[in-house]
C-alpha cells in the first residue's frame, strides 16, 4: 500500500466522496457573480502582495551595503543603533579576535556619513563613506581588490556610480575622462575610480577610501577607533562556537554578530524605530478587510438566493452539516481561484516596480504562502459567517 | 401502517396571538395506500403535512410515521426519518444549478453504500420512468412546468421512500399535464409499495385515491369517494 493512500482517503472524506460537485456548480452556473467574487479576491490579494512587497523591499534596501561585505562575523559597538549612527570601538578588540584559532582574517572598517560637495552646483549632501586598508579584502565582489590599489595614494576615493543624481554628475564626468575633484568636510578629494554598490535607506550614495584618507577627513576621530570589524573564519569552522568564545574573551564594549545578524540588526532598526513597517502592514491589512467584505457579500447573497433550495435539501433528509460543507467548499474554491490571478499579477507588478524604483522587490515563497494563507482565512471566515444564514433555511416553510 | 396519528393538536403564535390550527386529529394511512386530503385553504392541511413529514416539532398528540414516534423526537432523528419520506412540493423546488439528471441524483445520493456510477444510473433510470429519458442534461430553466414536476417526482422516488407526501403537485399545471403527473405518481408509488398522502384542491384528480379525507377548521373527516 502506498503511503499516499491514507492521505487520499482523508482528503476524499473531507470532500465527501464522489458525488455531484454542488459547490462548484453553485459558483459556476452564475458566471457574473463568480467573476465579481474572483475579481474582488484577486484585488485584495494584489493589494496584499504589493504592500508586503514594498515593505520587504524597503527593508531589503536598507541592507544593500551590509550584504556586500566579505565576512563571517561582524564586530560593532553596542552603542551603534543603525547604519546612520555607527559608534566607534577600539580597533584592538578586532586584533584580539585574531587570537581565536578559527579566525582566518580581519578587516577594520571606518564607517560614517560625511558631507559631499556636488562638484557641479556646489551644494552639499551626506554620503556614506567607508574607510579600509586598500590591501584588505572588503567586499565579496573580487573586482574591488584591483580598483582599491588607487586608494594607496592619499586623498583618492572610489565613487559609487549608483549614487543618486543629487551628488553631481561624477560618474559621467569620470567616464568622459575628466578629472573629478570635490570636497568632503572641507578637504579636497579626487575620484580615482567607480564602483557599483547601490543606495539604501540610510545612504543616498556611497564612497570608498583608505583608512588614512578617512582619518584625514575626520580629524576628531580618536586614533585606533573603528566602527565595524569584519572577521573571516577558516573553512569548516563553526560560527556559533567562535561567537560564544569571542563573547567571553572580549570585554563588553563590542557586540559580536554573524553577517546575517548584522543585516538583521539594521533591518530591525528600520522595522521597529520607524513607521515604515507599520504603514505597509496596515496597507496589507486594508486589502485583507476589503477582500473579506467582498467575499462575505458574495457568499451571503449566494446562500440567501439559494435558501429555498437548501431548505429542500434539508427536507429531503440532508443533514445541516452537508449544507455547511457546501458553503465551506465554495469558500475554498473561491480562495484557490482568486489566488492564482493575484499571484500572476503580483509577479508582473513586482517587475514593474523593480524597473521603476530599483527597489529589490521580488516574489518569495514566504510572502506567496502568507498571502495565500490570508486569502484562505478571508474566504473561510466569510464562508463561516455566511453559514449563519443557513440557519434560516426552515424546511417547514417551503410547502 | 405508514402513518398513525392520534389526538394531534397544533398551535401557531404565542400569548394572545396563539391560534389553534389542528384540533385533535386521528388518522391512519396503510402502506401502499393512496389517500387524498382536501379542504379550503387555511384549514391546516399543510401544517398537518409538515408535521407528518417530520419538518416541524410535534406539540401535542401522537404521530407515528414509519414506526417512529415523532412527538419529542430530536432534530437528528427527524432528519434521519426524512430520508425515508419522499416529498413533492407545489413548486417543483428543483436545484436551479443542477441538470435534471443531477437533481434526481441528489435523491439517489441519499441511499447508503452505492457507488457514484450506480447512483447515476439509478437517476437516469428514474428519469426514463417519468418519460424524460431524453432530457437528462437539461437545466430546470429549460423544462416546462409539467416536466419539472416529473423531475421532482423522480427525485422523490429515487431515494426509495416508504411514504410519499405531496402538497398540491398539480397546482401549477394545466389539466392534461396535471393528470399525467398524478397518474405517474400513483403508478410508480404502487410499484414501490409506497404509501401516498396528497393534499390537493384539484377536483379532477380525486379518482386516483383509495380514500378521501376532508379537513375543515382543524378537524379531519372521512369523505365518501
Amino acid at each position: 500500500m502506498s503511503p499516499l493512500q491514507p492521505l487520499l482517503r482523508v482528503l476524499r472524506s473531507l470532500w465527501g466522496g464522489r458525488g455531484i460537485p454542488l459547490a462548484w456548480l453553485l459558483l459556476t452556473r452564475q458566471p457574473v457573480r463568480l467573476a465579481v467574487a474572483l475579481a474582488g479576491i484577486s484585488f485584495a490579494g494584489i493589494l496584499m502582495f504589493m504592500q508586503l512587497g514594498f515593505r520587504d523591499g524597503l527593508f531589503d534596501a536598507s541592507v544593500t551595503i551590509h550584504r556586500l561585505f566579505d565576512t563571517d562575523l561582524v564586530l560593532i559597538s553596542p552603542r551603534s543603533s543603525s547604519s546612520v549612527s555607527m559608534a566607534g570601538f577600539p580597533r584592538r578588540r578586532l586584533v584580539q579576535a585574531m587570537a581565536d584559532p578559527q579566525v582566518a582574517g580581519i578587516t577594520p572598517v571606518h564607517w560614517n556619513l560625511l558631507l559631499w560637495r556636488n562638484p557641479k552646483n556646489l551644494s552639499t549632501r551626506s554620503i556614506l563613506a567607508l574607510g579600509f586598508e586598500p590591501t584588505d579584502p572588503l567586499f565579496t565582489d573580487p573586482s574591488l581588490a584591483s580598483k582599491a590599489t588607487v586608494l594607496n595614494q592619499r586623498g583618492r576615493v572610489l565613487f559609487d556610480q549608483q549614487s543618486r543624481a543629487e551628488f553631481g554628475p561624477v560618474a559621467e564626468w569620470f567616464k568622459a575622462g575628466r578629472t573629478v575633484e570635490s570636497e568632503i568636510s572641507g578637504m579636497r578629494v579626487r575620484v580615482a575610480g567607480l564602483v557599483s554598490l547601490g543606495t539604501s535607506f540610510g545612504a543616498d550614495g556611497n564612497l570608498l577610501t583608505s583608512s588614512e584618507t578617512f582619518l584625514g577627513l575626520m580629524p576628531n576621530t580618536p586614533p585606533g577607533s573603528i566602527e565595524v570589524g569584519l572577521i573571516r573564519l577558516k573553512p569548516g569552522s563553526d560560527p556559533a562556537a567562535v561567537i560564544s568564545r569571542l563573547k567571553t574573551s572580549l570585554p563588553d564594549d563590542v557586540t559580536v554578530l554573524t553577517k546575517q545578524g548584522f543585516i538583521d540588526f539594521e533591518q530591525n532598526y528600520w522595522r521597529t524605530s520607524t513607521s515604515i513597517g507599520f504603514i505597509f502592514t496596515l496597507g496589507a491589512g486594508m486589502g485583507f478587510v476589503v477582500g473579506c467584505v467582498i467575499v462575505y457579500q458574495v457568499l451571503y447573497s449566494d446562500v440567501s438566493d439559494h435558501l429555498p433550495e437548501y431548505a429542500t435539501l434539508m427536507a429531503m433528509g440532508y443533514p445541516l452539516l452537508t449544507l455547511l460543507g457546501v458553503v465551506a467548499r465554495e469558500g475554498l474554491l473561491l480562495a484557490a481561484f482568486g489566488y492564482l490571478p493575484a499571484y500572476a499579477a503580483g509577479q508582473g507588478l513586482y517587475a514593474l516596480v523593480r524597473g521603476a524604483t530599483q527597489l529589490p522587490v521580488a516574489m518569495d515563497t514566504t510572502r506567496a504562502v502568507t498571502v495565500f494563507t490570508m486569502i484562505l482565512l478571508m474566504c473561510m471566515g466569510s464562508a463561516s459567517l455566511a453559514m449563519r444564514r443557513l440557519a434560516d433555511a426552515d424546511p417547514a416553510e417551503i410547502f | 401502517m405508514a402513518i398513525e396519528v392520534q389526538g394531534l393538536q397544533h398551535w401557531f403564535g404565542s400569548g394572545t396571538n396563539r391560534r389553534q390550527v389542528l384540533q385533535g386529529i386521528d388518522c391512519r394511512v396503510a402502506a401502499g395506500e393512496v389517500v387524498l386530503l382536501t379542504g379550503p385553504s387555511g384549514c391546516g392541511k399543510t401544517t398537518f403535512l409538515t408535521l407528518v413529514g417530520a419538518l416541524r416539532q410535534v406539540q401535542q398528540g401522537s404521530v407515528h410515521v414509519l414506526g417512529q414516534q415523532l412527538h419529542g423526537a430530536q432534530r437528528g432523528a427527524r432528519q434521519q426519518l426524512r430520508r425515508r419520506i419522499g416529498m413533492i412540493f407545489q413548486g417543483h423546488n428543483l436545484l436551479r444549478c443542477l441538470t435534471a439528471e443531477q437533481n434526481v441524483q441528489m435523491g439517489s445520493d441519499l441511499l447508503p453504500g452505492l457507488s457514484y456510477r450506480a447512483r447515476r444510473d439509478q437517476a437516469r433510470e428514474w428519469l426514463r420512468a417519468v418519460g424524460l429519458g431524453d432530457h437528462l442534461g437539461h437545466l430546470p430553466h429549460d423544462l416546462s412546468g409539467g416536466q419539472k414536476q416529473r423531475v421532482a417526482i423522480a427525485r422523490a422516488l429515487a431515494a426509495k421512500p416508504q411514504l410519499l407526501l405531496a402538497d398540491e403537485p398539480t397546482a401549477a399545471l394545466d389539466s392534461q399535464s396535471g393528470r399525467e403527473v398524478v397518474d405517474l405518481l400513483k403508478d410508480l408509488a404502487r410499484q414501490q409499495g409506497c404509501g401516498v398522502l396528497m393534499v390537493t384542491h384539484d377536483p379532477r384528480i380525486l379518482d386516483i385515491a383509495d380514500r378521501l379525507l376532508q379537513m375543515e377548521d382543524g378537524h379531519l373527516f372521512a369523505k365518501p369517494l
